[in-house]
């Protein structure tokens, strides 16, 4: 028994079909009361008042837009080392979905930023390498969608997510040294005692573990049907020349 | 490996045109963009190191997908790749011609161009010291870039999408150095970044864009 027997499509697909509407419904669940209670729930904070509340959406989904980067960082490296096919076609699937994530936690920003800062957009450095994240992620799937030989672009994709992730790492300290911050620091971390006042942190983490099954289930979702697909391309094909 | 570099330089040299009008497209842009704005010395002194960067950053990427373009499309590039000289030497020799015959020239006519800005004699050394220590990273990535997008018909414009956010981490050490000169600042910092940069783009990059290459040859 390894981990690696999931790498089967066909294991992939059992596992995944049961798995699918747990997490639907634990996303649901958790998503709905992590925004209620965060929303309805909680007091308005002492300087920024209602505003506050934006940031049930805007830390989950930009926590998940960077982490997103990360999985299909390790989806392209398995897939380039041991040649799993899931594994490329989960960091296919999660590439739209982190690019999705990536315009609400910079549309959220906005709006928060407008009342607080008084504007929609600074040159800050976390929101610049957030743009540039975003054109990471449209490069990614730009090139998934240009090339129709699958195993080719897949290995295209693969390295170009490598040398991306190194630039898009670069970049983020890269404008770091050229701009001073307008942002606050992190909202969480975990080397802190207390890093938000405990009425804010309790529905802010049900938030963000929401947020986190939203994106598995997404995710799951998303690959089943690549999957679908790969193999209605191979039916397809073998009809073809049959 | 000299050969190769000799050939791709004498076919640039003898078709000609892809080298001036890279040329004329860098000076285009450093006249257009002051005409766009008001013409004051003051403006037009604290945007030119941002300008003559996007100038030579935009000239060298529409001249990108030439560095194997023509090689793959009669077939020089499949028998370069079965050659005794390894992948990563003709990528080599084919980008350091690429910085030769576009980067290169953009370079030497700083001097010149600066003129235009107002930029002192020791401003423009500065241009001319960051220009040269991070063109070759440009090269380099786009030979990268370029080799993702063989063979493709929609090419040139995924390979925009590609380049730029690649090239953004050396566009802002770059500007860095001319910024921190020109305000007597220490430039250690962004100039060690910037050669940095090349340096590793040019020991590693090498060995990506031959795989990429390979997998497209299949």
């Amino acid at each position: 028994m390894s981990f690696w027997k999931y790498t089967n499509p066909n294991k992939f697909m059992a596992i995944s079909e049961k798995l699918l509407p747990v997490f639907s419904i634990l996303t649901v669940l958790l998503i709905s009361i992590g925004l209620i209670w965060g929303f309805f729930f909680t007091p308005d904070d002492f300087r920024m008042g209602s505003t506050v509340k934006i940031i049930y959406l805007h830390v989950p989904s930009a926590l998940i837009a960077i982490n997103t980067w990360f999985v299909m960082l390790i989806g392209s490296l398995i897939w380039l080392i041991r040649r799993h096919h899931v594994s490329v076609l989960i960091s296919k699937s999660a590439a739209p979905i982190g690019l999705i994530m990536t315009i609400v936690a910079l549309i959220t920003g906005a709006i928060w930023g407008q009342p607080m800062w008084g504007t929609f957009w600074a040159w800050d450095p976390r929101l610049t390498s957030f743009l540039i994240l975003f054109f990471f992620y449209l490069g990614y799937i730009a090139l998934w969608q240009s090339v129709d030989n699958h195993d080719k672009v897949a290995d295209l994709a693969s390295l170009l997510c490598l040398v991306g992730s190194v630039f898009a790492i670069l970049s983020r300290y890269a404008v770091n040294f050229w701009n001073q911050g307008l942002h606050q620091g992190a909202s969480l971390s975990l080397d802190k005692e207390e890093n938000v006042s405990n009425v804010f942190w309790f529905p802010l983490i049900v938030s963000i573990t929401g947020f986190l099954f939203l994106f598995v289930t997404l995710l799951l979702i998303k690959t089943r049907t690549e999957i679908r697909l790969k193999q209605l391309s191979k039916v397809l094909a073998a009809n073809k020349l049959g | 490996m000299l050969t190769l570099l000799k050939r791709d330089l004498t076919l640039a040299f003898r078709t000609g045109s892809s080298l001036i009008l890279g040329i004329a497209f860098f000076l285009i842009i450093l006249v257009i963009i002051p005409l766009s704005l008001e013409p004051s010395k003051k403006i037009l002194i604290t945007i030119a190191p941002g300008i003559f960067w996007v100038g030579v950053l935009l000239a060298c990427l529409l001249s990108l997908d030439r560095i194997f373009q023509l090689d793959i499309e009669d077939g020089t590039l499949e028998v370069l790749s079965i050659s005794p000289l390894p992948i990563e030497g003709t990528i080599l020799a084919k980008t350091f011609a690429h910085w030769l015959t576009t980067c290169l020239p953009l370079i030497l006519l700083v001097p010149i161009a600066s003129i235009l800005y107002g930029i002192s004699k020791e401003g423009a050394i500065w241009i001319i010291i960051s220009l040269l220590s991070g063109t070759p990273a440009l090269s380099m990535i786009g030979a990268f870039a370029a080799s993702l997008t063989l063979g493709l018909k929609r090419g040139s414009l995924l390979l925009s999408l590609l380049v730029l956010p690649l090239y953004i981490p050396t566009l802002i050490f770059g500007t860095e150095v001319i910024r921190k000169s020109m305000m007597d600042l220490p430039v250690t910092t962004p100039l060690v970044f910037l050669i940095a940069i090349t340096a590793s783009s040019i020991a590693i990059l090498p060995i990506l864009t031959g795989a990429a290459i390979k997998i497209n040859l299949r």
